[in-house]
C-alpha cells in the first residue's frame, strides 16, 4: 500500500503566513484560558485528599455529598463520579499529617450508613510536596530544553535550535490552554505528559530539520523557501504515518486506559497533533524567517570539509615522514 | 541460504535474551530477577514522612537530664531544682563544696553540650552543632526503626528509605484489608518511648487541683493513665532511665488472670539505675510510661535487681505484640508526620493492570496490522523488531528489578508508537530510492544511511528528555522515564541494527520484480522510473 507518492515540492511556506497567523490565535486564546480560568491544579500539586469509593450498585452521590460537606475538615469538599456510575471521588483541600486514622477511617465512619462500598484509593499530599513538586517539574522542564539546545546547536546550527525551542513552546502552551479549556486535574502524571510532549515535539521537528539539513546539501537551489518545500514534502509521509500510528496507540490509552490515565492521554493525544503541525507550520518557516542563508551554510560546509582534507593529508605526510 | 551477518547475529542474541530474562516476570515465577509490580498495579501503602525533629531535641534535652541526674547522685552531690526548663536543663548546688567535683564531671560527661555557670546555678544545652547532628540522627534513627518494626512485621518486602536529606519514604505493598493497614500505620506512628519515672510523692495528693503550670514550677509532669483518663499521677518530670537501656521485649500471659502484658528486660547500666533506684525509694511507687500514658505504677517493695520489668494494661494480644515490636525496634526519637501518602486498594491496582493490558494489547495489535498492510514483508520485519524491543524492556527491567508503575505502562505503550516511527523512516526511505531506480542491494544500503542521522537526532534529544525526567521525577515518574529510556536505547538495537541485518540476510532471496510483496509499493513503478532514465 502506498498512499504519499512524491510527484512535487507542496507549496507549504507559501501559505506560511496564514499558518503563523492561526498559530497566534491558538497561543493567545490558550494564554488567555490559562489566566482566565486558570489551570486545575490536583492534589499533587495542590495539595490535599483524594478519596476513591467504590459502591456495590450505583453511589448516592447526592447523600454522599450532604453527608461529607457537613462535617468541619471536609467543608469545602467536592464529591463528583469517578468513571462507572457506582464510583465516586471526594476531593478535599484538607490533608491529615496524622500517620495513625486519617481519612480513610474518618470518611469509612460517615458513610457508613450509605450503603455497602469499598475504599479503593486514599491520596493525599501535603502543602510543602505539592511547593516541591512545581518548582521540580518547571526545573525539570528547563533543564531539557536547555540540554536540548545545546545538542541541537551543536548538531545542527543555533537557528535550527531556535526554531525548534519556539515549535516546543508552542505545543507546550497549547496543550497546557488545553487543560485548562477541560479543567483537567493536574497531577504528576500530566507533568509527564506534558514532558513527553516536549519529547514528541522535538523528535518531530528534528526529523523535519533532518531533512531540510540534507536538502540544504542535495537541493541545487538556494533559495531557503523551495529547499524547505521540498524537504517537507518528502517527510510528509513518514510524518503522517508515525504522527498517525502514535495518535492511535495513545487514543486506545485514552479510550480503555481508565479514569486514571485519560488526564496523561488526553495530553499526549492534543500533543501529538499540535506536535506533528507545529514541525511543518511553525519550525519550518521560522528558520525560514531567522534568515538562514543556503549559500552561507554551503560554504561553511566546504570549508569544514577543506579544513578536514587539510588535516587528513597532512597527517599522512606525517604519518609517511615518521616512518 | 543466505548471507549471515554480524547484525543478525547481534538482533538474533538480543532476541534470545529478550525473551530468556523477561520470562521470570511474564510468568511471575518464584526464581530469577523479576519486575515488580507498583504499588498502583498490586494494591499497597506509600507514605512519605516527615520527622518533627524539634521534638528529637525535646528529647535530647531531656535524656541529658536523666543522665545528668544519674551521675549527681552517683557522686553523692546534693543539688535542687533539677528540671528541665524549655531547652535548657538546669539544676543549682547546696554546698559550695561540690563545685569542683560538679565542675570536673561536667567535664568529662557532658563536654559536648552548652554549660552556662552562674555562681551555684548550672544551665546545660545543645550547642548548635550537636542540635543538627541530633535532628540528623533522629531521622536516620526513624528510618532505622520504621523498617525494624515493618520486617518483624512480617509483611511482603516493605521497603524504608530515605528521600532527601529530612524525608522517609515507606512503601508497604500487598496489604489485603483495611485492619492490617490501620496497624501497619499505629506500627509506625508509635514513638514507643518507654519512661521510667518516680511519683512525686510529697505533692502527689494535690493531682487534681494542680494546674500543669504549677506542676512545671516543681519540676513535675501530670500524666493520664492509659486506661482511663480521669486518673493522673504527679511524675518528677526528670525520667529514672529511658527506653534506650532496654535490650528485649516480649509478650507474656499474667498467670492468674492469663491477661497479655509486655515485659522487657535491660541492659547492664539499666539494670543497675533501675537497682538503685528502687533499693533508694522503697515504699514509694514508680510509674512505667509508655508515650506519655501511664501503664502502671506500682509501690516498690523491695529492690529489684536483674532489670527485667514487665507492662500490664488493658490491651489485647494483637495490641501487646504491636507493643513489643514497637519496644524492641527502639523508639523513635521524635515523632513522625505524614507528608504524602497513597492507599490503593487491591481491587483498583487490579483494574489498573487491566485497563493498562487492554490498551497495551490493542494498540501493539493494531500498530503491527497496520504495518503488515502497509509495508508488506518489510512491515513484518519492523514488526519482529518491535516485538523484540519489547521483550528487550521487559528484560532490563527484570534485570535492574525494576519497579512497573502505571505511568510505566503508558510508557511501554508509547514506546511501541515511537520505536515503529524508526522502522516507517527507514522504509520510506528505501521506497525513495526504489522509486528513484536505484537497485535494491543500494536502496538499501542508502536507506539506512540516510534514516539514520534523522533518527539517531530524534531518539537522543528524546532521550535527554527522558534522563532529565528520571533525575528530577519521583515515583510515578521516574517509572515512566525508565521505560521509556530504556524503550530507546532498545529501539536503537531492534529497529536501526536489527532489521537492517535481517535485510542484509535476506537480500539473495529478494526479487526486484515482487516490490509490491517486499515493501508495499507497486512493482511496475521502479521498471517506469528506470525505463524513463533510460530514454532520456
Amino acid at each position: 500500500m502506498e498512499v504519499f507518492k512524491y510527484k512535487k515540492a507542496v507549496g507549504f511556506m507559501a501559505n506560511a503566513k496564514k499558518t503563523a497567523i492561526f498559530s497566534a490565535v491558538l497561543i493567545l486564546a490558550s494564554l488567555a484560558l490559562l489566566f482566565t480560568k486558570g489551570l486545575n491544579y490536583g492534589i499533587d500539586f495542590a495539595g490535599g485528599t483524594i478519596i476513591q469509593v467504590q459502591y456495590e450498585g450505583v453511589a448516592p452521590i447526592d447523600q454522599v455529598r450532604d453527608i461529607v460537606t457537613k462535617h468541619a475538615k471536609y467543608a469545602g469538599a467536592t464529591v463528583t463520579k469517578f468513571g462507572s456510575d457506582s464510583e465516586i471521588v471526594i476531593r478535599t483541600k484538607h490533608a491529615s499529617k496524622s500517620v495513625k486514622g486519617g481519612a480513610k477511617l474518618e470518611v469509612q465512619e460517615m458513610l457508613a450508613t450509605t450503603g455497602t462500598f469499598e475504599i479503593r484509593r486514599v491520596d493525599l499530599v501535603g502543602p510543602s510536596v505539592g511547593d516541591e513538586l512545581k518548582t521540580k517539574g518547571l526545573m525539570a522542564m528547563l533543564l531539557s530544553i536547555i540540554g536540548i539546545l545545546i545538542y541541537l546547536s551543536f548538531r545542527f546550527e543555533w537557528r535550527f535550535a531556535v526554531a525548534s525551542v519556539v515549535a516546543l513552546i508552542h505545543d507546550v502552551t497549547i496543550a497546557m490552554g488545553m487543560l485548562a479549556l477541560f479543567q483537567v486535574d493536574i497531577n504528576l502524571p500530566i507533568l509527564a505528559a506534558i514532558l513527553t510532549i516536549l519529547g514528541y515535539s522535538l523528535n518531530d521537528t528534528v526529523i523535519v530539520f533532518d531533512r531540510i539539513r540534507e536538502g540544504i546539501r542535495t537541493i541545487k537551489s538556494a533559495k531557503m523557501e523551495e529547499v524547505i518545500d521540498e524537504s517537507v514534502t518528502r517527510t510528509l509521509s513518514r510524518t503522517t504515518l508515525t504522527s498517525l500510528t502514535t495518535f492511535f496507540v495513545v487514543l486506545t490509552l485514552f479510550l480503555f486506559g481508565g479514569e486514571i490515565i485519560a488526564g496523561f492521554s488526553f495530553t499526549l493525544l492534543v500533543g501529538v497533533v499540535v506536535g506533528t503541525y507545529s514541525s511543518i507550520f511553525v519550525a519550518s518557516p521560522i528558520l525560514m524567517w531567522l534568515n538562514f542563508s543556503v549559500s552561507e551554510f554551503r560554504e561553511k560546509e566546504a570549508a569544514g570539509a577543506k579544513r578536514q582534507k587539510e588535516r587528513d593529508k597532512q597527517r599522512a605526510q606525517f604519518e609517511q615522514g615518521s616512518i | 541460504m543466505g548471507n549471515l551477518n554480524y547484525r543478525v547475529v547481534i538482533f538474533f542474541f538480543a532476541f534470545v535474551f529478550g525473551v530468556v530474562f523477561s520470562v521470570p516476570s511474564l510468568t511471575q515465577s518464584d526464581e530469577g530477577k523479576k519486575i515488580t509490580l507498583g504499588l498502583d498495579l498490586q494494591g499497597g501503602l506509600h507514605m512519605l514522612l516527615s520527622v518533627k525533629t524539634e521534638m528529637a531535641l525535646a528529647s535530647k534535652v531531656k535524656s541529658i537530664g536523666t543522665s545528668l541526674k544519674y551521675n549527681l547522685d552517683d557522686d553523692d552531690i546534693v543539688y535542687d531544682a533539677l528540671k528541665i526548663d524549655g531547652d535548657k536543663v538546669v539544676f543549682e548546688l547546696l554546698d559550695e563544696d561540690d563545685a569542683k567535683n560538679v565542675d570536673a564531671m561536667l567535664a568529662e560527661s557532658f563536654a559536648e553540650n552548652k554549660i552556662v555557670k552562674k555562681g551555684l546555678s548550672y544551665e546545660l544545652s545543645l550547642t548548635e552543632e550537636l542540635a543538627k547532628k541530633t535532628e540528623l540522627a533522629a531521622i536516620d534513627q526513624a528510618v532505622e526503626t520504621i523498617r525494624n518494626r515493618l520486617n518483624m512485621f512480617g509483611l511482603a518486602e516493605p521497603t524504608v528509605a530515605k528521600q532527601g536529606s529530612e524525608r522517609i519514604l515507606v512503601e508497604v505493598p500487598g496489604i489485603k484489608t483495611q485492619e492490617d493497614e490501620d496497624r501497619i500505620k499505629s506500627l509506625i506512628a508509635k514513638a514507643a518511648h518507654l519512661q521510667m519515672m518516680a511519683v512525686d510523692e510529697e505533692r502527689a495528693n494535690r493531682v487534681y487541683s494542680m494546674s500543669e503550670a504549677e506542676a512545671k514550677s516543681y519540676g513535675d509532669v501530670i500524666l493520664p493513665d492509659v486506661e482511663s483518663n480521669e486518673t493522673k499521677y504527679l511524675l518528677y518530670s526528670v525520667p529514672i532511665l529511658d527506653g534506650s537501656m532496654l535490650t528485649d521485649a516480649k509478650v507474656a500471659y499474667e498467670e492468674k488472670s492469663n491477661r497479655p502484658m509486655v515485659t522487657f528486660s535491660l541492659n547492664g547500666q539499666g539494670a543497675k539505675i533501675f537497682g538503685d533506684f528502687t533499693e533508694k525509694s522503697v515504699g514509694k511507687r514508680m510509674a512505667v510510661v509508655l508515650d506519655g500514658e501511664v501503664y502502671t505504677a506500682p509501690n516498690i517493695v523491695q529492690r529489684i535487681g536483674g532489670g527485667n520489668v514487665q507492662i500490664t494494661g488493658a490491651f489485647t494480644a494483637q495490641e501487646a505484640n504491636d507493643i513489643s515490636i514497637a519496644l524492641r525496634s527502639g523508639a523513635l526519637l521524635a515523632p513522625v508526620q505524614v507528608e504524602s501518602q497513597r492507599s490503593i486498594g487491591p481491587s483498583l491496582g487490579a483494574d489498573n493492570i487491566k485497563a493498562s493490558l487492554i490498551a497495551l494489547v490493542v494498540g501493539f495489535l493494531a500498530v503491527i496490522i497496520f504495518m503488515v498492510l502497509y509495508y508488506g514483508a518489510a512491515g513484518i520485519i519492523s514488526n519482529l523488531a518491535l516485538v523484540a524491543n519489547l521483550f528487550l524492556i521487559l528484560a532490563v527491567m527484570s534485570m535492574f528489578e525494576a519497579t512497573l508503575t502505571l505511568p510505566g505502562m503508558a510508557g511501554i505503550v508509547l514506546t511501541v508508537g515511537m520505536a515503529v516511527d524508526a522502522n516507517v523512516i527507514i522504509n520510506e526511505r528505501i521506497r525513495e530510492l526504489l522509486h528513484s531506480g536505484s537497485t535494491l542491494t543500494k536502496s538499501i544500503e542508502q536507506g539506512y544511511n540516510n534514516a539514520f542521522t534523522a533518527i539517531w537526532d530524534a531518539n537522543i534529544t528524546t532521550l535527554i528528555a527522558a534522563v532529565v525526567l528520571f533525575a528530577y521525577g519521583t515515583g510515578p515518574i521516574k517509572g515512566f522515564s525508565l521505560t521509556i529510556s530504556i524503550g530507546i536505547l532498545a529501539s536503537m538495537l531492534t529497529a536501526i541494527l536489527g532489521t537492517h541485518g535481517i535485510y542484509q540476510w535476506l537480500l539473495p532471496k529478494m526479487d526486484k520484480k515482487k516490490l509490491g510483496f517486499w515493501f508495499g509499493i507497486k512493482k511496475d513503478v521502479s521498471e517506469k522510473n528506470v525505463s524513463k532514465k533510460g530514454a532520456k
